[in-house]
Parts: C-alpha cells; structure tokens; sequence
C-alpha cells in the first residue's frame, strides 16, 4: 500500500477561524483523515510529527521577524503549501497598521511597548515565500477548502473559480441589491466563494474574499458616490479584511484626503 | 516539540513543550521547580499582536461588530454581541423581544459548537490517552462521532441565523440584517430534539472518567442576570461578593502587562486572580438553571458549585444541555419579527458590552463621537483574565506532584492548561508548556 500523504496546519498572524473550517467538517472529517496522514495540526492533535509534509496549509499573515523566518522553514519543509485565508493571502484585518505608524499602535494598547516585537507591516505569505494555491476569503469557505484537499489528493488543480460574488448572486437568482434597493455593495470587484452570502440575506458584499481578477474598482467608486457613499465610507469599505491586497489597497488610497 | 533537561537529578530541572496542542492559539508553558517545590509558574502567550484597539479608532462605529468578531474565529459571536450591546447602550436604543431571543439564539449556537469541539475533540482525548480526537475515534467511535454531530448542530444554528458558522455575516447594529423565516428555525428541531437525549448520554459516559484529585477556592466571576442564565446580558458578580454594573468593569478587573506574554493579564483590584467561564457561570447562576439541566447535573454527580477544574469538561456539557433546552425554547415560541432591526443613530459618548463568551466574560468598551467615528476602545477577552489563574493552577496542580516522572507531569499540565479551553487567539492569541527544574 502507498503511503498516504502527509497533511501539516500551521498558523501565524490570525483568529484561528480558517484552520477551524478544517475541524467543521464534521461529516468528512474522520473519513480525510483515513485518507491524509495529519502530521501536524496543533489546534488538533498533541501528535506533532517533523517534517517534510507532502501539502502544508497556512493560516495568517507575516508580522514578526520570528514569524517571516518560521515561514521560510515551513517551505523548505513543505512539498505543497496552499495560503489559507484573507490574513495568508492579503495581511488580513491586521493590516490596517501599513495605513499607519505601528509604535504608535503598540503604545495605544500595550502598557510597555518595549515588551513587544512586531514589524511594521502585516504582509501576505506569498510575500515572503512561494505559494502553490491561495484559497481565498475572511474565513475560507469550507466546500471550497475540500476541493482544494480532494484535488490535491487526486493530483488536478482545485476548481475555484475567480470571477465576481455578482456572478453567483446572478447564479441564484437574487435580485441585485445596488440597482433594486440602491444598497452599497462590493459584490462587482470581489471574489467568488461565499455563494453570494451577503447578498441572500439582504447586505451589501463587504468585500471578505478579496479582489477578484481583473477588477475595476474606480468604476464601482464612482457608482458609489453616485449612490450617496461618501468619501470616508467608500475608503472603508476597500480598506478592510483585505485592506492590502494591491486593487483593494490602491483603491482606498485614491479616497484618503 | 518539547524538551527536558535535568542538571543533577533530584534538585534541579528543565521540562519544555514550546508549542501546546489542542488549544486555541499560540502559547508555552514554563515550570522552574527547585528542589521538588515550584518556584514559577508561567503561561507564555507570544501570538503575535495584531492591535484591534489601536486600528478600530477612527472606524465608523457600526464596524466594530465584524471588526472585532475577526479577533477569534472559535468565539466570533461573543465578539459581535459584546460590540453591539457596546454600540447600543452608547446611542441609548435595547434590543428586545423575537430579536433579543434570537440573539440567544445565535449564542446557544456558538456555545453548542465552541463546547462541543472543546469536549470531544480537545479535552476528552486526555482523559482517554489519546492525541486526537480521530485516534480517539478509532476506539470511541461512536461517542466521537456523536460529539460531532452534536457540534455540528451548533454550527447549523449558527448558519440559519448568521448565514456562516465562523465569522457570521448577518448581526448588525440593532438586530440582523435579515430575520429568519419560521421553517428555517423548524428545520433545527428535530436535531435538537435528538441533542437533548444525547447530551444525557454523554453525561453518563463523561462522569465514568478519571479526574485528578485536585480543588481550589477560586474566586469565580461572571455575568448574573435576574431572571435567565446569561448569555448577553447581567451584571458582573463574583463569589467574593462582586456585584457591580457592567460598565463598572475597568474598576473591578485590572488589566497588567507582562514580559512573557502579549496578551494584558486581569486582577481583581483588592484581590487575586479570578476563574471566568462555565465553572464560574455554573457557580454563580445555577438557580438559573432549568430543572431538568439541574437534574442532568445531579446525575452527572454535580454539586450547585464545582471547584475541580478537570470536571469542567461535565460543566461544559452541562452547559450544552443547557444551550440545547434554550434555543428549543426559542424556536418553539419564535414569531417573525416585524423588522430585522431597529435603528441605531450615532451619538457622541462611552458605553459597555459584556457577554458571556464559552470561555467566559467579553467586554468591550467603546468611546464614539457625534458622527459615529469611534475614538477610544477596549477589549477584554476572558482568557487573558483566566491566563493568572491558570498559572496559579500549575503552581499547585505540580507543586503537589513534582516528583512524577517528567513525562507525566508534562501530560497533566497540559491537561491542566486544556480544563480552561484557553483560547490564545483571543486573548491576544497559543500556549508553551517549558518546565525548568533548578
């Protein structure tokens, strides 16, 4: 018999919610784990086995020089690393310090600054190191984070699909909410994966998976202002959960004063 | 990872594990025992900082909720309810009514899950001798695969009301953006139905397990509310005789910063260390409970209070019969609100939200101007509240057995550390079991 695969989870700079889409799986869980070897996964097993790992998931962002070094280590380790997660591919939420001067940031929550280390941007993993897949969104969806586990399995490329949120709000037959109900809305520029979700509950998309490809973000600006959002709103809403993903970042930047 | 050194065997040594497994986060323990006695105990939390206070200023003020819920994905409704009860008691509006209950709801939902992945796959595998909870699986089939379902169950309500298990898109400012349709919240019953029979068998099965022989006079804090067990909203009550309005809090609880740690330590100002979480909760609230969960308790062979921390893994699922006799309450008596929300305008002042995340009190404080631009924040998670006595637990959990072999008393206090499913993320986000022996 083959061996089977070896799986690594591993986690920088973030909430813990994307690697915890591995442990909602309740239903496919024990049988992937008859199927993948879990060398390492700290958030689930005290089993913690050296490397090399055959696939390496990465949850979280780079915002320490331990953490840009650790990260270097994980590659050499990993013959397959997939980014997980909007703090793994764009810096996260905690990318809003590259907006802004982080001394200042660690003395308005930290007693004694001289106690903490930290750089002074939250970057993406690919920033650092190679990446072999990036699975979008703020968490990952977890249909879509199966996908990529099953085809890396059976050695095809994951089918995730990276055009527009408006194309899977078209998909399900929701009437859109900027044209009906004049609603601010980031569903034109952002990834698919979430199955339009914000949109089915009657909210505007905030934008959680990020850039999709080949956005025009001054367009959908422009409509906005039209819409009544002003500058303030339109320069938050780019700059959030994916605040430093290049079409995200440049966009807000173009609404600060 | 982990590691022992001993100089002269007997006197002095070094046990370290840099990483712990099977808790939320990223964070070490550190033991230094001298001559059989421990000397320091320390829980060193070195997630790294990622300064939600300082990046929420300048946010407008209806953000804060899915800001803060990205703190934790194990607990995000915690976050959401605190920030919003926050925001609304600044602009003077109360949620009540269906949208209060359903805001129980989405927190029975979170409980059921967040206790569920602690108990059966985090907690009961040290009670077992297992790694995970799939090795754990292949000899307890059944109990793991009917823990899953059952968290499972907590995730589906928190997916009919929030449209996502981690990090829910629909609780806003005032309510939701869409409430849920009377068959949605039917869809839940029959599950829950079936929730309410296992969570006594498991019980059952739980209470047969082996428990240290290990008790402590903690000082419990939480919320009180006077009619309900509390979820969103109470006062904060300590069996120290604590009894002050939430936005009190910042007078009550101090918060400290440490070197060995990037989350800020709490103590009671004119006391010690205080335990937050569902032994806190069962002890100060049990007359809340309803009968039959008091009943499953006394079957479980619990008092009204529970002072052994390894027993807090009956607690939790307590606590889940609880959140599963609730939320089949809710649903039972739900009728589709008018609105979704009310509305909140902004208005220029200071307010406060404490709710009872799985782990114990959230609070959040939050100062916003006329415009609804938010100035001044903080945020207390209860795991950095319970880090100092977690560390007094070590302190006499291995004070009492520094003579184990290294190995197993490396074992019990990760165990030991696991009794609080501390959740690093949170509390600025993992720990490091390092014991040095000197």
């Amino acid at each position: 018999m083959p061996r089977k695969p070896r799986l690594a989870v591993f986690k920088f700079a973030s909430c813990d919610g994307c690697q915890l889409s591995l442990l909602d799986c309740e239903d496919e869980l024990l049988a992937l784990a008859g199927e993948l070897e879990i060398s390492h996964f700290l958030e689930a097993s005290s089993a913690v086995q050296d490397g090399p790992y055959d696939l390496s998931l990465v949850e979280g962002s780079i915002t320490t020089p331990h953490d840009a070094a650790r990260i270097r280590e994980v590659r050499r380790q990993s013959r397959a690393l997939v980014t997980i997660g909007a703090c793994a591919t764009a810096g996260g939420i905690q990318a809003l310090r590259n907006f802004r001067d982080v001394r200042e940031f660690t003395r308005i929550v930290y007693a004694r600054p001289d106690y903490i280390e930290t750089l002074e941007r939250s970057t993406a993993i690919a920033d650092h190191v190679p990446v072999d897949f990036e699975l979008r969104g703020c968490p990952i969806n977890k249909a879509q984070l199966l996908e990529v586990l099953v085809s890396f399995l059976r050695r095809k490329r994951p089918n995730i699909p990276s055009h527009s949120v408006c194309v899977e709000c078209k998909r399900r037959g929701i009437v859109c909410l900027m044209v009906a109900r004049g609603t601010a809305c980031l569903g034109p520029v952002t990834h698919a994966g979430c199955g339009a979700l914000c949109p089915s509950f009657h909210r505007g998309c905030y934008g959680c998976f990020g850039p999709a490809e080949s956005v025009n973000t001054p367009a959908l600006a422009e409509r906005l202002e039209q819409l009544g959002v002003d500058r303030g709103h339109r320069l938050r809403l780019f700059r959030s959960f994916n605040a430093n993903a290049p079409e995200f970042r440049e966009e807000s930047e173009r609404h600060e004063q | 990872m982990s590691s022992s050194e001993s100089s002269e065997p007997g006197k002095s040594k070094t046990i370290k594990v840099d990483y712990l497994a099977r808790v939320e986060g990223e964070g070490s323990l550190y033991l230094k025992i001298r001559d059989g006695a421990v000397e320091d105990a320390k829980l060193k939390i070195f997630e790294p900082p990622r300064f939600f206070e300082a990046f929420l200023r300048g946010r407008d003020f209806r953000e804060a909720p899915d800001i803060t819920a990205r703190i934790c994905g194990i607990c995000p409704v915690a976050y959401l309810m605190s920030a919003c009860h926050a925001m609304e008691s600044v602009c003077g509006v109360r949620v009540d009514g269906q949208l209060r209950a359903l805001r129980r709801l989405l927190y029975c939902g979170e409980w059921i899950e967040s206790h569920g992945l602690h108990v059966f796959m985090l907690h009961a595998p040290d009670f077992y001798g297992f790694d995970d909870a799939v090795a754990m699986a292949k000899a307890h089939p059944e109990l793991v695969q009917r823990g899953l379902r059952l968290k499972k169950l907590g995730n589906a309500i928190m997916t009919a009301l929030g449209g996502r298990e981690v990090h829910p898109i629909n609780i806003k400012l005032g309510g939701f953006y869409r409430a849920p349709r009377r068959r949605e919240l039917d869809a839940l019953r029959g599950e829950l139905e079936w929730a309410r029979e296992f969570t006594a068998v498991a019980l059952a099965r739980l209470k047969e397990l082996e428990f240290p022989d290990f008790e402590r006079d903690y000082e419990f804090m939480g919320l009180r509310h006077p009619s309900e067990y509390p979820l969103n909203e109470g006062r904060l009550v300590s069996s120290a005789g604590v009894d002050e309005p939430i936005s009190r809090y910042d007078c009550v609880l101090r918060e400290v910063h440490v070197a060995h740690s990037t989350s800020l330590q709490s103590r009671r100002v004119g006391g010690g260390p205080v335990h937050m979480g569902p032994m806190a909760r069962y002890a100060l609230n049990h007359d809340k409970l309803p009968p039959e969960v008091q009943q499953l308790a006394r079957d479980a062979g619990l008092g009204a209070r529970c002072q052994n921390p390894f027993q807090s893994v009956l607690v939790r699922m307590v606590e889940i019969a609880y959140a599963v006799h609730e939320a089949a309450r809710i649903i039972a008596e739900y009728a589709e609100p008018d609105a979704p929300a009310i509305a909140v305008e902004p208005r220029a002042g200071t307010g406060y939200g404490a709710t009872e995340a799985p782990r114990g009190v959230c609070y959040q404080r939050y100062t916003i101007d006329d415009a609804g631009v938010i100035t001044d924040c903080k945020i207390v998670a209860p795991t950095s509240v319970n880090q100092a006595v977690i560390e007094e637990d070590l302190r006499v959990f291995a004070g009492a057995r520094a003579e184990l072999p290294d190995e197993q008393l490396r074992w019990q206090c990760e165990q030991a550390i696991r009794n609080y499913d501390p959740c690093i993320s949170c509390s600025c986000h993992f720990l490091k079991l390092d014991v040095e022996r000197v």
